[in-house]
C-alpha cells in the first residue's frame, strides 16, 4: 500500500535553526532516506519552498487568486514522501523515523494514496530552474 | 541532539511575536525585555522534560506576562499566580483563549517592535544594532564582533539608542492604514539595511557579518508571512534572496572580490534563487511596480543568465530606466550606465555618467566604472587618473587590490 507522509512543522522554527543544524537534521533524514531507498519503498520526496512563495486560488462564483498558502497555521505543510509499507503500523513506522530526525516541533500526517500517476516529467528537470 | 540548543532555535523562532506582545501589554521596553528572559529561563527550565508546547509563542506570552505581573503582586503581598508547570500543559481552551489575545495583534505587535527601532533619530547603525539586540535576540558580542567594536562600546550604543527611543512617543493604539503602511515602508528600509551591513563587506569581515544578511532574511521572511499581499516586501524578499544566493561566489581563495560577471555560477545556490524568482513572478502579478521589485527584477535577469555573456542587458537597462524614474539617484544612473555600456558601447554610457561627477566624485565605484569606460575608449591616461582616485576612496583593501589589478593591466 502507498501512503503520503505530509510534514507538518513551525516555518518560525525552522527558520530559526544554525547552519549546522540545518546541516545536522539533512544527515539525518538522508539515512532514513537510504534505508527505504534499499528497501526500493520511497517513491517522489518533495521539500517545498516557504509558505511565503506560496499562491493560493481559491474557487467560487469568479475564481480568486491569494497570496500565501491554503491554510493561515502555526504549522505549515513543508513537505511530502511517498513511501510504500505493508500496513499502516509499517507507515507509522516511518513517520516515526522521520520525527526522530528531526528536533522537537513538527507533526506527520499518515494518508493512504488512491491513485499515483507515472511520472512524465523529464528526469533532467531540477526544481531550482 | 542538543537539546538546548533546539529550544533556543523554537525561542528565536517566536521572539519578535513574542516580544512584541509583551511591549504592548507593559509599553516599556525594558520591562518587556525582563518578562521575556523571565519566560525563556522558565522555558529552558521546563522544556526539555517535555518537549516545547505546541504554541510556544502563546506560553511565553503568558508566563512572561505572569511573570512580570507577579513580580508586582508578590511585591504588593498579593496570591502568587499559578506556576509555568502548570501553563506548560496550557489545555487547548486556555491555548486558543491565548490565540484570540494575541492572534489579533501580533501582526501590528511586531510591526510596532520593529518601527521603533527604526525611529529617525537613530543613526542607521543604531538602529541596526536595536533590532538585532530587541528583535533578533543576538548577544551584544554577536553584534559588537559584526560591527567591529568592542562589547562595552556595543553596550552603549544600545542603552543610548533605548534612551532615546524611551523618549520618544511610540503610538500603541492599532494603527490606521495610511500609518501602518508608512511603518511598513520604514522597516523595510531598515531590514535592508541590515541585509547590506551583513553582505558587503569583505572576506576577513565575512564570518562575522553573515548572521546579519542570515537575520534580515528571517525577519523580512517573517514581515512577508505578516504582510503577505505586499507586492514591495515581496520584491524586498526577493532581491535579498538573490544578492545572497552569489555569497559563496563572491571572493577568491585570496579574500579578492570577484566580480559578478566572473563569478562561478555553480556555486550560487539554487534554491534561494528559485525562491527569489517564485517571490518576483508573485510580485509583478500585482502590476504596482517599486524600487525593491525592480532591483530584485534586475537580479532575477543575472540570476537567470546561465553564463555572463547570455545576460538580457537591454531588458536590464530599461528597468534601471525604470527605477531612475521612481528613485532618481545618481548612483541608480551610473549602475544604468554599466547595462548601456554592454549594450551601446564605452561612449553611450560614458556619456551619461560624465554629468554625475560633480555629485559623484567622492565615490569609489564611479571612478572604477569611469576608468573601465576609459580603458575601453583607449584612453589609457584618464583611465589611469580614473582608477588612482578610486584607490584613493576605497573602503577596503580588497576593493583597492581589485581596482590596482586594472592599472597593472593598463600598464603591462
Amino acid at each position: 500500500m502507498l501512503y503520503a507522509i505530509l510534514c507538518y512543522n513551525s516555518e518560525d522554527a525552522i527558520g530559526s535553526w544554525s547552519k549546522e543544524q540545518h546541516a545536522e537534521t539533512m544527515t539525518r533524514l538522508h539515512k532514513v532516506h537510504e534505508k527505504l531507498e534499499k528497501q526500493n519503498r520511497i517513491g517522489p520526496v518533495a521539500r517545498l519552498l516557504p509558505t511565503t512563495a506560496a499562491t493560493t486560488l481559491r474557487k467560487g462564483r469568479e475564481d480568486v487568486v491569494i497570496d500565501g498558502p491554503f491554510a493561515e497555521t502555526k504549522e505549515q505543510l513543508l513537505g511530502f514522501y511517498i513511501v510504500d509499507c505493508a500496513s499502516l503500523d509499517g507507515a507509522i513506522e516511518v513517520a516515526r523515523d522521520l520525527a526522530k530526525a528531526n528536533p522537537l516541533t513538527g507533526a506527520y500526517e499518515i494518508r493512504p494514496v488512491a491513485q499515483l500517476h507515472e511520472s512524465h516529467l523529464p528526469t533532467e528537470k531540477k526544481p531550482a530552474a | 541532539m542538543n537539546d538546548l540548543g533546539w529550544i533556543d532555535a523554537v525561542v528565536a523562532g517566536v521572539r519578535p511575536q513574542v516580544m512584541g506582545a509583551l511591549l504592548r501589554y507593559f509599553r516599556d521596553l525594558d520591562t518587556a525585555e525582563e518578562a521575556f528572559q523571565e519566560a525563556c529561563l522558565r522555558a529552558l527550565r521546563t522544556w526539555p522534560q517535555n518537549g516545547p508546547p505546541r504554541d510556544a509563542a502563546a506560553w511565553l506570552i503568558l508566563v512572561g506576562r505572569n511573570a512580570a505581573m507577579d513580580d508586582v503582586r508578590k511585591r504588593a503581598r498579593h496570591t502568587e499566580l499559578p506556576d509555568e508547570a502548570e501553563l506548560s500543559d496550557l489545555g487547548d481552551a486556555e491555548a486558543s483563549l491565548a490565540d484570540r489575545l494575541d492572534g489579533e495583534h501580533y501582526r501590528d505587535d511586531i510591526l510596532r517592535l520593529l518601527f521603533i527601532c527604526c525611529h529617525p533619530e537613530l543613526p542607521a547603525t543604531q538602529q541596526i544594532a536595536l533590532a538585532l539586540r530587541i528583535v533578533c535576540g543576538l548577544s551584544v558580542g554577536q553584534i559588537a564582533r559584526a560591527f567591529l567594536v568592542s562589547e562595552a562600546a556595543m553596550e552603549q550604543r544600545i542603552t543610548r539608542a533605548k534612551a532615546k527611543i524611551g523618549n520618544a512617543k511610540v503610538a500603541f493604539e492599532t494603527p490606521g492604514a495610511a500609518e501602518r503602511a508608512e511603518r511598513l515602508a520604514a522597516v523595510a528600509a531598515m531590514l535592508y539595511l541590515i541585509f547590506n551591513e551583513g553582505y558587503s563587506t569583505t572576506l576577513a569581515e565575512a564570518e562575522a557579518r553573515a548572521p546579519l544578511a542570515e537575520e534580515a532574511i528571517r525577519l523580512v521572511r517573517l514581515l512577508l508571512r505578516l504582510f503577505p499581499t505586499e507586492p514591495e516586501i515581496m520584491g524586498l524578499t526577493a532581491l535579498m534572496l538573490l544578492q545572497q544566493s552569489r555569497a559563496a561566489a563572491r571572493f577568491d581563495g585570496d579574500g579578492n572580490v570577484i566580480l559578478l560577471e566572473d563569478q562561478d555560477r555553480n556555486l550560487w545556490s539554487t534554491s534561494d534563487i528559485a525562491e527569489g524568482l517564485a517571490l518576483i513572478d508573485k510580485a509583478m502579478r500585482h502590476r504596482r511596480p517599486g524600487p525593491y521589485q525592480i532591483q530584485a527584477a534586475i537580479a532575477a535577469l543575472h540570476a537567470r543568465a546561465e553564463c555572463a555573456e547570455n545576460t538580457d542587458w537591454p531588458q536590464i537597462d530599461l528597468l534601471y530606466a525604470n527605477l531612475e524614474r521612481l528613485q532618481p539617484s545618481p548612483v541608480v544612473t551610473l549602475n544604468r550606465a554599466v547595462a548601456v555600456s554592454k549594450v551601446k558601447g564605452p561612449q553611450a554610457a560614458l556619456d551619461m555618467i560624465e554629468p554625475l561627477g560633480a555629485r559623484l566624485q567622492g565615490y569609489f565605484y564611479f571612478h572604477g566604472v569611469k576608468g573601465a569606460l576609459l580603458q575601453r575608449l583607449d584612453r589609457n591616461d584618464e583611465a589611469r587618473e580614473a582608477f588612482r582616485r578610486a584607490i584613493a576612496l576605497a573602503h577596503t583593501p580588497a576593493e583597492a587590490a581589485h581596482i590596482r589589478q586594472h592599472l597593472d593591466r593598463l600598464s603591462s
